[in-house]
């Protein structure tokens, strides 16, 4: 390079911004598009849900959501949730651990089937599961016979929430772990530590946090499930009828205060999960950087 | 601890990382594989710790066989070439990580345990980072700990991957001797992986020199600069 294209002389000082920044109206119109975006898009729905459950009163808000079938739903989704959301963890930390600790063939099969649940539509999952597991099937048959049925009950409920939320702690932890490698647990291993020990005093301190918001977006995912738990439960109300089915139902009867009223407690447990994983994070800002690359 | 590879291959698939290979570590040595990337002396070493297993051939330790031991068995002090330090953990529970792995039986009393990280921080001339994280360390004092690390479980010897690869060179001029220092004052057999020439000359007994899954020379530095086997081996000490 010649001295001349080092030739400052005619730069006006100040002038200059970082490269990698836009100009001042650019970053306005950005951020004003985002923001819109949120407001109009997330923001508004979610006070229209509480606006509509408030409309007559508070009173009648909270004595709708005492009704016998109403705590009922409540308590089958947070059942639902309690169930589904634990498996699911131990499935996907034991998915993500098989697929980045290990080569071996069919691996990118077992990828695609993790992804399965997010790409196939809910309905057709429910469907599924009826045709498996419903009376007029083989194993249905004989598991009603023997007192245990699956489809429009609980188990089904269960089993459907499971499917749907299945690749959400996987998807979460596959590429943390891909990224911080095996090397800390080898050297677990040469100081002593057994699998097991290297396991909770090393792989799980370092997924914890993309394990929470995998656990997180689960919990969202299990108690806000429609499509197939619809088709499984069979909307007994007050048995098989979660919140969200319960909500439709209700707003179907055009009951728009008990409707709403449960939909603004359905986002509430979201807005509390949230708030969890914020005073979390919070909390913990310092082992938060710590835990990332060095 | 005297250690002897006999005819060690390894396969990964269809490639192959090792040749037969044979090679007699006498007790006390500071070994140095050296060979360019994709020589198998990574493997080799990791062979010795335990963290591969040989597809033929036989490692002993002190004259009995120890192929079959698992890695935990082993008893190596590994460093690993990035280091591989528990980044949630402080320095001290980094140190102290392998007292505390032991089974309850052999465990020290936290007193002791305190007492040897105390001990060992000494030794690597860091006694106030006890408290620190590793993302709060000079690339230089991450080695060091990785090193009082694998010494804190008394290790029957000291295996480095690429020890001082990731330093600027003048932090990895100091270190060799830090290195040096460290096994005399032991006296652990102590296998170190490099392809710098310059490290492997400066710092072992005994350079062995790798290439392509083989070994091509063993001898003392002097040796192998004096009187190269190979023409591979002129032309890597050359360079």
């Amino acid at each position: 390079m010649s001295d001349a294209a080092f030739d400052h002389t005619d730069v006006v000082p100040g002038k200059w911004r970082p490269v990698a920044e836009e100009s001042r109206t650019t970053r306005i119109v950005l951020i004003a598009i985002a923001l819109g975006g949120l407001a109009l898009l997330v923001l508004a729905p979610l006070a229209v849900v509480f606006a509509e459950a408030l409309a007559k009163g508070a009173w009648a808000a909270v004595k709708s959501l005492g009704s016998r079938d109403a705590r009922s739903a409540i308590q089958l989704t947070l059942l639902v949730a309690a169930i589904s959301v634990p498996v699911n963890a131990v499935f996907g930390i034991a998915a993500a651990w098989v697929i980045t600790k290990f080569d071996f063939k069919g691996k990118a099969f077992l990828i695609t089937l993790i992804d399965l649940p997010f790409s196939v539509s809910p309905v057709v999952a429910g469907l599924a599961l009826v045709l498996l597991f419903g009376t007029n099937s083989l194993i249905g048959g004989w598991l009603v016979a023997s007192g245990f049925p699956i489809i429009f009950a609980l188990p089904g409920i269960v089993l459907a929430s499971i499917f749907v939320t299945f690749p959400f702690v996987a998807r979460e932890l596959i590429p943390v772990m891909i990224e911080q490698g095996r090397a800390e647990e080898e050297a677990a291993l040469t100081l002593g530590a057994s699998g097991w020990r290297v396991f909770r005093t090393v792989t799980l301190p370092n997924i914890k946090w993309a394990l929470l918001y995998g656990v997180l977006l689960c919990n969202a995912r299990a108690m806000g499930e429609f499509g197939a738990v619809a088709v499984v439960s069979g909307k007994i109300r007050g048995q098989t009828a979660t919140m969200p089915i319960t909500i439709e139902m209700l707003y179907n009867e055009y009951l728009s205060v008990a409707a709403f009223s449960m939909a603004a407690v359905l986002a509430l447990l979201a807005l509390i999960t949230l708030a969890l994983k914020t005073a979390l994070e919070w909390r913990h800002a310092d082992q938060l950087a710590a835990t990332r690359r060095h | 601890m005297h250690i002897e590879i006999d005819e060690i291959a390894k396969q990964f698939g269809s490639t192959t990382a090792l040749h037969p290979v044979s090679l007699p570590i006498p007790s006390g040595a500071l070994v140095a594989l050296l060979g360019p990337s994709g020589s198998g002396k990574t493997t080799l070493l990791r062979i010795l710790g335990g963290l591969e297993f040989p597809s033929s051939g036989r490692v002993l330790f002190d004259g009995k066989d120890a192929t079959g031991l698992s890695v935990q068995e082993r008893q190596a002090g590994f460093v690993f070439q990035s280091y591989a330090l528990f980044r949630h953990m402080t320095v001290f529970e980094n140190i102290a990580y392998g007292l505390r792995a032991r089974p309850r039986r052999n465990r020290p009393p936290e007193a002791e345990i305190q007492r040897r990280v105390t001990k060992l921080l000494e030794l690597i001339q860091l006694p106030q980072i006890a408290k620190r994280f590793p993302n709060q360390l000079s690339g230089g004092q991450r080695q060091r700990v990785a090193l009082a690390r694998a010494l804190a479980i008394e290790p029957r010897m000291l295996l480095l991957d690429e020890p001082f690869g990731a330093l600027d060179a003048r932090v990895r001029k100091e270190l060799r001797q830090g290195l040096r220092d460290i096994h005399d004052n032991t006296g652990l057999t102590t296998v170190f992986v490099t392809h710098d020439q310059d490290e492997a000359m400066e710092l072992a007994d005994l350079v062995v020199v790798m290439s392509m899954g083989k070994i091509e020379q063993v001898g003392r530095p002097q040796d192998i600069r004096a009187r190269p086997a190979t023409p591979f081996v002129r032309e890597f000490i050359d360079a």
